[in-house]
């Protein structure tokens, strides 16, 4: 897979991936070109395009285009599954996923596409194991964040970030998992 | 959990449709495809997915009929399923696998019919590139209309570029009739305009210009292009594209003459009238004055042509102005022009005297009145970087002696004369050759070598094994019931009409599926063959060739004489300067001897002037003669040797150990790929050497290898035996140590070992380079690194000839060239190095100027010659 671009119906780029090094001229050219192309479409046709000499694979769900370039050898229908198995991810993360959910949560939306692609290929195939890798590091990211905010309020007296930082790694000994348990202890 | 194994199954499977041709390797798949056939048949676009790598395998592979059958099935489900996607896919199979097996697209014409109706335009485009693989002579007009609808329609250039190709490609190949091909290609030029690739209106014109077989039809298809664009010009307001309008020019230009009725003024007023269109570019303004002047040839005089020239004369663009002027010029001198302009002769090669030979006079003149002879461009440069780093010690002698002599024979000049004209005599055979290539009609088209493809195919027709196993006459037997069953079916009109369209686009399909394996058919007999023209033009380039030849050799003889005249006066001085100055006793009488027969040669003006110093110098002061002499002690050996290598040069023989009762030297022989090594071990009471062995120590800058040669057997007594060695460098060294052991048996049967050791350096794996001036001055470029030097020199070697007759004796390096006041040397390091030299003497020294592509040898080689000349 070359590309990967995400765009709405009134034509406004909302994710892209590229996965073939281009200038940042070029990448805008080819946006501007696709998307005029897969927007004058009508629902009844195919959905593939030979646009150049690359294969584009696209697909609508409800106002957003997925849009993928493949090379020549690589398989039409497959592309069209990965595109599927993307939206069903982004669908059991976010609950029933909306366009307004990749606008505000985009990097959410990057994250996942990193968890399943790589390089343009297919890494992993499960969808569970890649919502384990995405819970994981949400957990992660949280976990930072209230790190951060306990040493801000100590006001940089050393002992005592120490202090939080031991009990913190204490507690993932003991392996308390949930957050609001955390805040319970401190 | 079945998507995800379907998933990577996929990934697998995409990465093996190479071809394979491999039966063994193939039968490994047939198994696995045959369960991925059977197994997939969940409704899903994964298993889609895997069908449709499975069929290309299959098509790919060395096939097998069971899995072909199934294959098809499966192409058909994708076809007629009513999924749009799948469809798109089914077609894209079918496109694929119709080259192999035609009858599938006749299984499904309906469908694709239908497709061609499609308001999908991708679905649209993909069963034209169907089509376009199942085009024969007897479907082309309909395919190419449909193509050529689908061409107006479609605005992105890509599509246009990739389609005006195609069509032009099946005009050309399966054209009906000629005025078809010309509106055809009229509307590829209207259509494809500016973007399409060059290469077809350059074919085209190709075609009409080499004409094919038929003389009759040629005629006929030229007048009709010509009437086509003459109407095309009439018509008012139409913009065709540059390129269109460059092809017209050109067909108006050469073909006009074939009209009876339109005199050439009246085409000369159409050109006109575009030459002062505005929206004409430059360049085609350029073919447009081309072909009026082609026109003007044939025309009587002119009101339009003038009124063009004097216009154009005064134009603002520089091109268009000398056009005008050339056609003013030619205008006055009809006579001239029609020569220059011929009727119909576009493809006649012109033969050009290369070498200029018609300038010699000139130059010659030129010469005598004390201009400077031409050096090529390599030289300048050379002389013009030698100038910058060096200052310029020498008196301008040079010019002042160039009174004494009449003509072009400055002593500077002289060699730098020869090579004036021995340069351009020698330009002149190689466009001689060069021109020969050109000639020769194109015989490569697209399709591969036109005339061998045919009996190709007739072989691949008999051999497939295993082939897709249904003979023509079933399948023609399957379409007939086909149709007769679609037609029973059928009433509504629409359907006769896609009825009429199928028999239209499949016809002849049927026929060819038994030749089907060659792919494309290509076994179709092509209207436009081109005409192969190789003999004709073969044979007349010979003789022109021939003819430039012998122009140049005159030319060559010539000037060899005049220099040969000079040149032996001045080998006559060096002679006697050689004399006057023996460089080794041993050398001179040899020398003498053999100098004595060359002069004579000479003045027969035999020799050719370049050879002069570089080869018969060679061969006169290569040490052999002397050395043999000095070998005699081993005689019967030495004589040998000498046989077997009369070209190689040995060193004298070396006692390198002995005792009482044995004696072991050693020689060297400068192979030219090796350096050969041979010991000689000989009993000096002259009684048998028994079971007497030679072992060299291993050394790690070489690699040792016993050289089979002439080993003799036990030798009687009193003489010797030999052993033999070639020595390969394998790591660059300055000096080495090589030494080894002799074991022999006295008579009193109790062995003795006698160890021994040779020097060797690195100058034992220098050998002569061998290449002419020209090489040199090429190589010499091509070489990063340099060495410069100035070495002082006695004054017996004041004379270039003598210092560099004792680089080339010592050194073993080759003359290339003297010129004047400087030489130029050349030597390889064994097995592949090359280093020049280029001498120059001033007063009392000699500034040596080395280059290689190995640093290393370049010090080694200066160190040395500065010993060599100091030594001497």
């Amino acid at each position: 897979m070359q590309f990967m671009l995400l765009f709405s119906r009134q034509g406004k780029l909302r994710l892209q991936k590229w996965y073939v090094p281009l200038s940042d001229k070029e990448k805008k050219k080819i946006t501007r070109e696709l998307v005029q192309t897969v927007l004058a479409r009508k629902p009844k046709m195919c959905s593939f395009l030979e646009w150049r000499d690359l294969k584009i694979v696209y697909k609508r769900y409800a106002s957003l285009y997925f849009c993928c370039a493949i090379e020549d050898q690589d398989n039409e229908l497959i592309t069209l599954e990965i595109i599927h198995r993307y939206v069903e991810l982004l669908d059991k993360y976010f609950g029933s996923v909306c366009e307004l959910d990749i606008i505000f949560n985009f990097e959410k939306a990057y994250f996942i596409l990193d968890e399943f692609l790589l390089g343009g290929e297919v890494q992993e195939t499960s969808k569970k194991n890649v919502l384990k890798a995405i819970e994981q590091a949400d957990l992660l990211q949280e976990e930072m964040v209230y790190i951060r905010r306990q040493a801000v309020s100590t006001e940089g007296k050393y002992d005592q970030i120490q202090e939080i930082v031991v009990s913190y790694f204490y507690l993932q000994k003991v392996k308390m998992q949930t957050t609001e348990f955390k805040v319970d202890v401190f | 959990m079945v998507t995800n194994s379907a998933l990577k199954n996929t990934r697998t499977s995409r990465k093996r449709r190479p071809k394979v041709n491999h039966s063994k390797t193939s039968e490994l798949m047939y198994d696995v495809l045959d369960e991925s056939l059977r197994r997939a048949e969940l409704n899903h676009n994964v298993t889609y997915a895997i069908l449709f790598e499975c069929v290309h395998t299959v098509y790919s592979i060395y096939p097998k009929a069971e899995l072909l059958e199934k294959a098809a099935k499966c192409i058909g489900k994708f076809v007629l399923s009513p999924k749009i996607n799948l469809k798109y896919l089914g077609l894209k199979a079918l496109t694929y696998v119709v080259q192999q097996d035609p009858s599938l697209a006749l299984q499904h014409q309906i469908t694709i019919i239908e497709c061609l109706d499609h308001p999908d335009p991708m679905i649209k485009r993909e069963t034209l590139e169907l089509l376009y693989r199942i085009t024969n002579s007897q479907n082309v007009t309909v395919i190419v209309q449909k193509m050529l609808e689908y061409l107006h329609q479609s605005k992105e250039e890509y599509i246009i570029v990739n389609l005006v190709g195609k069509i032009a490609e099946l005009a050309e190949k399966y054209a009906p009739d000629n005025a078809w091909f010309i509106q055809t290609m009229n509307a590829v030029f209207s259509v494809g305009g500016d973007v399409m690739h060059p290469d077809i209106p350059s074919n085209f014109l190709r075609l009409l210009a080499e004409g094919f077989d038929d003389e009759m039809e040629e005629q006929q298809l030229r007048l009709y292009a010509v009437q086509s664009y003459l109407n095309l010009l009439d018509m008012e307001n139409v913009f065709y594209p540059q390129k269109f309008l460059q092809v017209m020019s050109w067909v108006l230009g050469e073909y006009s003459y074939l009209l009876d009725k339109e005199k050439p003024e009246e085409v000369i007023s159409r050109l006109y009238k575009l030459l002062r269109n505005q929206s004409v570019s430059s360049e085609t303004k350029a073919w447009l004055i081309a072909a009026v002047t082609k026109l003007t040839a044939r025309a009587q005089a002119s009101d339009t042509v003038e009124r063009l020239i004097e216009e154009f004369s005064a134009s603002l663009d520089t091109c268009m102005r000398q056009h005008a002027f050339e056609l003013k010029h030619l205008h006055e001198n009809v006579a001239v022009m029609r020569s220059l302009l011929p009727v119909s002769k576009s493809c006649e090669d012109m033969v050009v005297d290369a070498s200029l030979s018609f300038l010699d006079g000139y130059v010659a003149e030129g010469l005598s009145q004390g201009a400077a002879p031409y050096k090529p461009h390599h030289q300048r440069q050379e002389e013009k970087l030698s100038q910058e780093k060096v200052l310029n010690f020498e008196p301008y002698g040079l010019s002042f002696s160039s009174s004494g002599f009449t003509g072009r024979q400055s002593p500077a000049g002289i060699s730098l004369g020869s090579d004036v004209s021995g340069n351009s005599a020698e330009t002149g055979l190689k466009e001689a050759n060069g021109l020969k290539l050109e000639g020769v009609k194109k015989l490569w088209g697209k399709e591969g070598y036109l005339p061998r493809k045919e009996s190709a195919a007739g072989q691949e027709v008999e051999a497939p094994p295993g082939a897709p196993g249904i003979s023509a006459s079933e399948n023609l037997d399957r379409v007939a019931a086909r149709r007769t069953q679609a037609q029973a079916l059928t009433q509504s009109k629409e359907e006769k009409e896609k009825q009429l369209l199928a028999s239209s686009l499949f016809v002849g399909l049927g026929s060819e599926s038994a030749i089907s394996l060659l792919g494309k058919a290509d076994t179709v007999s092509h209207k436009f063959r081109r005409k192969s023209k190789v003999k004709e033009a073969k044979s007349g380039e010979a003789s022109s060739a021939h003819n430039l030849t012998c122009s140049s050799l005159d030319s060559l003889s010539n000037t060899a004489c005049e220099d040969n005249a000079y040149l032996t006066t001045l080998q006559d001085g060096e002679d006697a300067k050689s004399k006057d100055f023996p460089l080794s006793s041993e050398l001179s009488d040899s020398e003498s001897l053999s100098e004595l027969p060359l002069a004579e040669k000479l003045s027969d003006f035999s020799l050719s002037a370049p050879s002069l110093f570089a080869d018969s110098d060679m061969e006169i002061f290569q040490p052999l003669s002397s050395a043999a002499a000095s070998v005699t002690t081993d005689t019967t050996s030495a004589s040998c040797f000498l046989e077997e290598t009369t070209e190689d040069t040995c060193s004298g023989c070396v006692e390198v150990c002995s005792d009482e009762t044995v004696s072991v030297s050693s020689y060297k022989l400068w192979k030219d790929d090796c350096l050969l090594m041979v010991w000689s071990v000989s009993s000096k009471s002259g009684s048998e050497v028994k079971g007497a062995n030679l072992d060299i120590f291993p050394a790690q800058n070489f690699k040792i290898s016993k050289h089979p040669g002439c080993c003799l057997p036990v030798t009687e007594a009193g003489s010797t035996r030999n052993f033999q060695y070639s020595l390969q460098m394998e790591k660059s060294f300055t000096e080495e140590n090589l030494s080894g052991f002799v074991n022999y048996q006295m008579v009193d049967t109790h062995s003795v070992q006698l160890e021994f050791s040779v020097n060797l350096s690195l100058l034992d794996f220098i050998r002569p380079l061998k290449i002419s001036t020209e090489d040199f001055g090429k190589l010499w470029l091509s070489f990063a690194n340099d060495v410069k030097q100035n070495i002082k020199i006695s004054e017996s070697q004041a004379a270039l000839p003598s210092a560099l007759k004792t680089l080339q004796q010592k050194l073993r390096l080759h003359v290339v060239d003297i010129q004047g006041d400087e030489g130029l040397l050349a030597c390889r390091l064994l097995p592949s190095t090359s280093s020049l030299l280029h001498c120059r003497v001033h007063g009392d020294g000699l500034a040596l100027w080395f280059r290689s592509s190995c640093p290393a040898l370049l010090d080694y080689l200066s160190c040395q010659c500065q010993k060599a000349m100091e030594g001497s």
